[in-house]
C-alpha cells in the first residue's frame, strides 16, 4: 500500500479493506482484514480485505465487492466513533491470531 | 492499536522519486511479510494526516521497519517523507496492520507475485522473508513498471534471482522496455499473465498489489486462466489513501 505515480490511472475511486484496518484497529481487538463477512444484501461471504473501501468522505464506507451494498460505515467525530454495521449479517473472526500475536 | 514513535536510522534513495526509510521502533512487536503501517504526521497547529505504507523489510529481531515511499507530485505526506525527513527524526507509526495480505514461512505452495509500480513493496517483504528463511516455496514475480528506471530494488532482486533461484523475475513496462525484456511496452494483458505466471494446476497462491485498476485487471486475468479466486489475495491503493 503506497501512494505513487504509475501508468494505471486512478480511474477507480475505491481501495480495499486493507486500508481501513488501521482505523478499525481502534475499536476491534483483532485484525479485520482476514475476517469473513456476510453481506446482508446479496449474502456473499468475502474477506473484509476484499471489500471496496471509500475514504473520500468524512468517514469511511466499506462496500460488498459483489453487489456494492454498504457493509460498514465508520465515522469519527470529536471523541465519538459511529459504527454502522447493518450491511453485515455476520463477521467471522479467526481467534488463532490472538495466540500468534500474544495479544 | 496504539501509535508508537520510531526513529529514522537510515534513508536510501531507490529511484528518482522513491526513498526507503528505515525506522527503529523500540516497542515494535514484530511483523509478518505483507503487512503495512499507518504513518501519522502532525503539524504544530495539531492538524494531522495519516497514510498507509507497506513494510518492505522482512520480519527481523532488531525492531527495524523499512518503508519505501514513492513521492506523489501533489501529495500531502509523501513529499515530506521523501525530501524533508532526516536521520534521527521521530516518526509516529501504527501497526503492524493486516492479517490477510501476508506470506508466512510455513507456506510451501508455489507463490505468484504480481506488482504494479510501487505495489512491489509488500511483495518485496515476502521475497526477502523467503530468502531469509529458505524453505520450499518457489516464487515468481511479474513486475509491471512505467519504465525501467522505476524498478525498485533492482540489484537486490537480480542477486536473489541469481544466487538461489528462489524467485523468478519477469519485468513488464507500460511505456519503455529494453530489448531483453520479454515483450514490447504495454499494460499487462491476458497473454502475458498466461505465459509468465505459474500454471493454475499447481494451485499457486497469488498476491497482487498496485493501483486499483491494475489489481482489478491482473486479478481478472489470473482468474481467467483457472486460478481460484480463493487463492488470489489483493491489495489496492490509490489517491483515496490520502485522508485526514
Amino acid at each position: 500500500m503506497n501512494s505513487h505515480t504509475y501508468d494505471y490511472d486512478y480511474d477507480y475511486d475505491y481501495i480495499d479493506g486493507n486500508a481501513a484496518a488501521g482505523e478499525l484497529s481502534n475499536i476491534f481487538a483483532m485484525d479485520v482484514t482476514a475476517a469473513k463477512g456476510q453481506c446482508a444484501h446479496c449474502g456473499a461471504i468475502k474477506r473484509f480485505a476484499e471489500a471496496h473501501v471509500y475514504m473520500q468522505g468524512p468517514g469511511l464506507v466499506a462496500r460488498c465487492s459483489v453487489c456494492q451494498h454498504a457493509l460498514l460505515r465508520f465515522v469519527t467525530a470529536r471523541q465519538r466513533v459511529f459504527l454502522d454495521l447493518r450491511g453485515l449479517i455476520c463477521l467471522i473472526l479467526d481467534t488463532s491470531q490472538l495466540v500468534e500475536s500474544g495479544r | 492499536m496504539m501509535w508508537r514513535v520510531g526513529t529514522v536510522v537510515a534513508l536510501q534513495d531507490e529511484t528518482a522519486t522513491a526513498r526507503t526509510i528505515t525506522l527503529k521502533v523500540p516497542d515494535w512487536p514484530g511483523h509478518i511479510a505483507g503487512q503495512h503501517v499507518d504513518v501519522r504526521l502532525t503539524a504544530p497547529d495539531r492538524y494531522s494526516a495519516v497514510r498507509s505504507y507497506s513494510i518492505a523489510s522482512a520480519p527481523n529481531s532488531e525492531r527495524r521497519v523499512e518503508l519505501t515511499v514513492d513521492r506523489l507530485p501533489n501529495g500531502e505526506v509523501s513529499p515530506y517523507l521523501t525530501q524533508e525527513l532526516a536521520i534521527g527524526d521521530p516518526l509516529e507509526v501504527r501497526g503492524p496492520i493486516g492479517g490477510w495480505f501476508v506470506w508466512r514461512s510455513e507456506q510451501t505452495e508455489p507463490i505468484q507475485l504480481v506488482a504494479g509500480g510501487s505495489g512491489i513493496v509488500p511483495l518485496m517483504a515476502m521475497i526477502r522473508s523467503r530468502a531469509a528463511v529458505g524453505g520450499a516455496a518457489t516464487f515468481r514475480l511479474l513486475y509491471s513498471v512505467r519504465e525501467p528506471g522505476a524498478v525498485l530494488y533492482r540489484d537486490e532482486l537480480q542477486a536473489l534471482s541469481d544466487q538461489n533461484r528462489s524467485v523468478t523475475l519477469i519485468y513488464a513496462s507500460t511505456r519503455v522496455a529494453p530489448k531483453d525484456w520479454p515483450r514490447p511496452p504495454g499494460r499487462i494483458d491476458a497473454a502475458l499473465i498466461a505465459q509468465t505466471t505459474w500454471p493454475s494446476n499447481l494451485s499457486p497462491t497469488c498476491y497482487v498489489c498496485g493501483p486499483t485498476s491494475f489489481v482489478e485487471s491482473a486479478a481478472g486475468f489470473l482468474t481467467a486462466i483457472g486460478n481460484s479466486p480463493d487463492k488470489i489475495r489483493t491489495e489496492r491503493f490509490g489517491p483515496t489513501g490520502d485522508r485526514k
